[in-house]
């Protein structure tokens, strides 16, 4: 027998680390130097206008400028904050949509724990956007009602793009199978479907929903703006996460599907006890690219009327008392949908290795 | 092998009559027929393309047969999806590539279909599974996933798996042609106690050691049809014809 070896260590020292991967070769080292030049020229300034010189209190942009220092404006966020995340809706009840955004975002957090992927969250959730809707409309229980016209800011942003997750997801995946089937009419009517919503921009959709629809619909029947919006994203992200969740479909071995039959399973036992589980585990990356291609595609809104996120930046801008000021407004409206896209993303990696590994750790656990 | 443990052939389990089954414009199967009583153990050999998975996959309809008839347990396979999932309950088949479910663990891909097909509880399903796993001989990897499973592991879960069902008859599609060698012999000992059982199998193999212990019978393909059917003895001593002499002058020649 040969003796086993230790293997040999393989971290290396500072030095040799840097030499390892900052200068290498020659365009390597040069190229570390040009990153490093670029870093001490713009980084310091661009902390200064942030942080260091930035303006926190101040009763407009004029006051701003008239500091000493020319930082960023923050007083403007400062000032305007309950603008930015609840809209035009009604001063005094400005808890109703805190509330609302809260339960949102505890409703994310609940979701993201998998020990609570249980068929009881589907009821969470149920009740959780109702209550976001009684608290947003009112009406009842002595909440005096807001017609959903005046609804904005932020907590319209996150209603836009919850809403059209919960339902765009399940309605891709129908798509999906539909895409798949055997019968001719089912699979020509969501090829049609998923070709023509795919091919014509959101925008147009949105204008269609709020200009063309109210047309076709008899006299005396309306549907407001926001539900036809709403309706609008729904049915163009089902388009877009079909075809991914086909395509994760597409990946699942032919074995598979036989095995499942010959086991004697329906169709029905067979897509969501067998297929979907691994297909939508495999879709996870592109899934999630799409989401947040939905959560950021909600600012179209602003083009129909539809007062989120950034049209409440926008128009908060738009104050004689706040000119120019728009960097700084849009360096946050970016930090925000930054923020929750960016969840996302780290959410969604963590999901994919815990799915992958979980069964590995837990099988060790049980040996 | 012991011959009181075999019960005699009684009615057919399984009746081919006359089959006929195309791949587009290609005849994969010629006028087949072939009737498997209760209890009796078929090997079906021949060389590759001769239709022998095809024709096994006809009996719980994984293919369509275009003309003939297909009787299982006295039920017509046809095109009535309940009746076809009648017969899947009654028919267990085990694969060559194994497909087991990978997410989930083995205990898990054997409690399945009793659950959710049989309505069985939980509990029982659970403990017929782990019956089963007794019986292939790997209790001990119940929680653990396909793929952290030999392939000679995974076969036997797949084995047991198809047996938690409670069929009347086994299917087995070359369940050792994917396998290394040395995990070859586990599958085989696995699926010669089932024989000894008394359960009916049909089994597409070239393990002709396996075909001389447990056969009743050998049938024989060759271009979409059966050539030949015997007895192991028979075959194996003196095949009838050219195409089967030649076939295993090439298994057995090396």
């Amino acid at each position: 027998m040969s003796a086993v070896l230790p293997r040999p260590p393989v971290l290396p020292g500072p030095i040799e680390w840097l030499r390892a991967n900052l200068f290498s070769n020659i365009p390597n080292a040069l190229l570390t130097v040009v990153a490093l030049y670029l870093i001490w020229r713009y980084l310091p300034p661009f902390v200064n206008w942030v942080f260091i010189d930035a303006i926190w209190r101040a009763p407009s942009s004029t006051a701003c400028r008239a500091a000493a220092e020319a930082g960023a404006c923050w007083a403007f966020i400062d000032e305007k904050h309950r603008f930015i995340l609840f809209g035009t809706y009604p001063f005094e009840e400005h808890w109703r949509p805190g509330v609302a955004t809260l339960l949102f975002l505890a409703l994310y957090a609940v979701s993201a724990m998998r020990r609570f992927w249980r068929p009881w969250l589907a009821l969470v959730w149920l009740a959780g956007l109702a209550l976001i809707g009684i608290l947003m409309w009112g009406g009842v229980f002595g909440l005096s009602y807001v017609e959903n016209e005046r609804w904005g800011g932020l907590v319209l942003t996150l209603i836009l793009a919850t809403f059209g997750i919960v339902f765009a997801f399940p309605l891709s995946i129908l798509l999906a199978l539909g895409r798949r089937s055997e019968m001719p009419v089912v699979r020509s009517f969501c090829v049609i479907y998923i070709e023509l919503i795919r091919g014509v921009p959101l925008i147009s959709l949105l204008f269609m929903a709020s200009v063309v629809m109210p047309l076709f619909l008899p006299s005396g029947v309306t549907v407001d703006k926001l539900l036809r919006a709403q309706i609008a994203l729904i049915l163009f992200s089902a388009a877009y996460l079909a075809e991914v969740v086909r395509g994760g479909l597409q990946a699942i071995p032919r074995g598979q599907y036989e095995a499942a039959e010959a086991l004697g399973l329906s169709f029905g036992k067979r897509t969501v006890l067998i297929i979907l589980p691994q297909a939508l585990k495999i879709s996870i990356p592109p899934l999630v690219n799409t989401f947040i291609g939905l959560f950021k595609d909600t600012s179209l809104v602003v083009i129909i009327g539809l007062f989120d996120l950034l049209l409440a930046l926008k128009t908060a801008i738009n104050e004689p008392a706040w000119s120019g000021v728009g960097v700084e407004a849009y360096l946050f409206a970016s930090l925000v949908y930054f923020a929750f896209c960016y969840a996302m993303s780290q959410y969604s990696q963590r999901l994919e290795r815990d799915l992958s590994r979980g069964p590995v750790a837990r099988a060790l656990k049980d040996t | 092998m012991n011959d009181a443990a075999r019960p005699a052939p009684q009615g057919p389990m399984i009746e081919i009559q006359g089959v006929s089954k195309w791949f587009g414009d290609f005849q994969a199967l010629k006028n087949v027929s072939l009737r498997v009583g209760k209890g009796q153990k078929f090997v079906v050999c021949g060389p590759s393309g001769s239709g022998k998975s095809t024709m096994i996959r006809l009996i719980n309809r994984l293919e369509r047969h275009e003309s003939g008839r297909i009787m299982v347990d006295g039920i017509e396979v046809a095109d009535d999806v309940k009746a076809i999932e009648a017969i899947r309950r009654e028919v267990g088949m085990v694969f060559q590539s194994f497909n087991l479910f990978p997410h989930l663990t083995a205990l898990e891909n054997l409690t399945l279909a009793p659950i959710w097909v049989r309505r069985t509880s939980k509990q029982a399903a659970e403990d017929l599974a782990m019956e089963l796993l007794v019986r292939v001989h790997i209790p001990e990897q119940a929680h653990k996933y396909p793929g952290q499973l030999s392939g000679g592991q995974q076969q036997r879960v797949a084995i047991a798996r198809a047996l938690a069902m409670r069929p009347k008859v086994m299917l087995f599609d070359e369940p050792t042609s994917a396998l290394d060698p040395e995990m070859i012999k586990e599958v085989l000992d696995v699926m010669i106690e089932l024989a000894e059982e008394g359960m009916t199998m049909v089994v597409v193999t070239h393990e002709m050691g396996f075909a001389r212990t447990v056969a009743d019978n050998i049938v024989f393909m060759d271009q979409g049809e059966i050539v030949e059917t015997g007895t192991p003895k028979d075959f194996f001593a003196a095949p009838k014809t050219d195409r089967a002499k030649l076939f295993l002058s090439q298994i057995l020649g090396h």
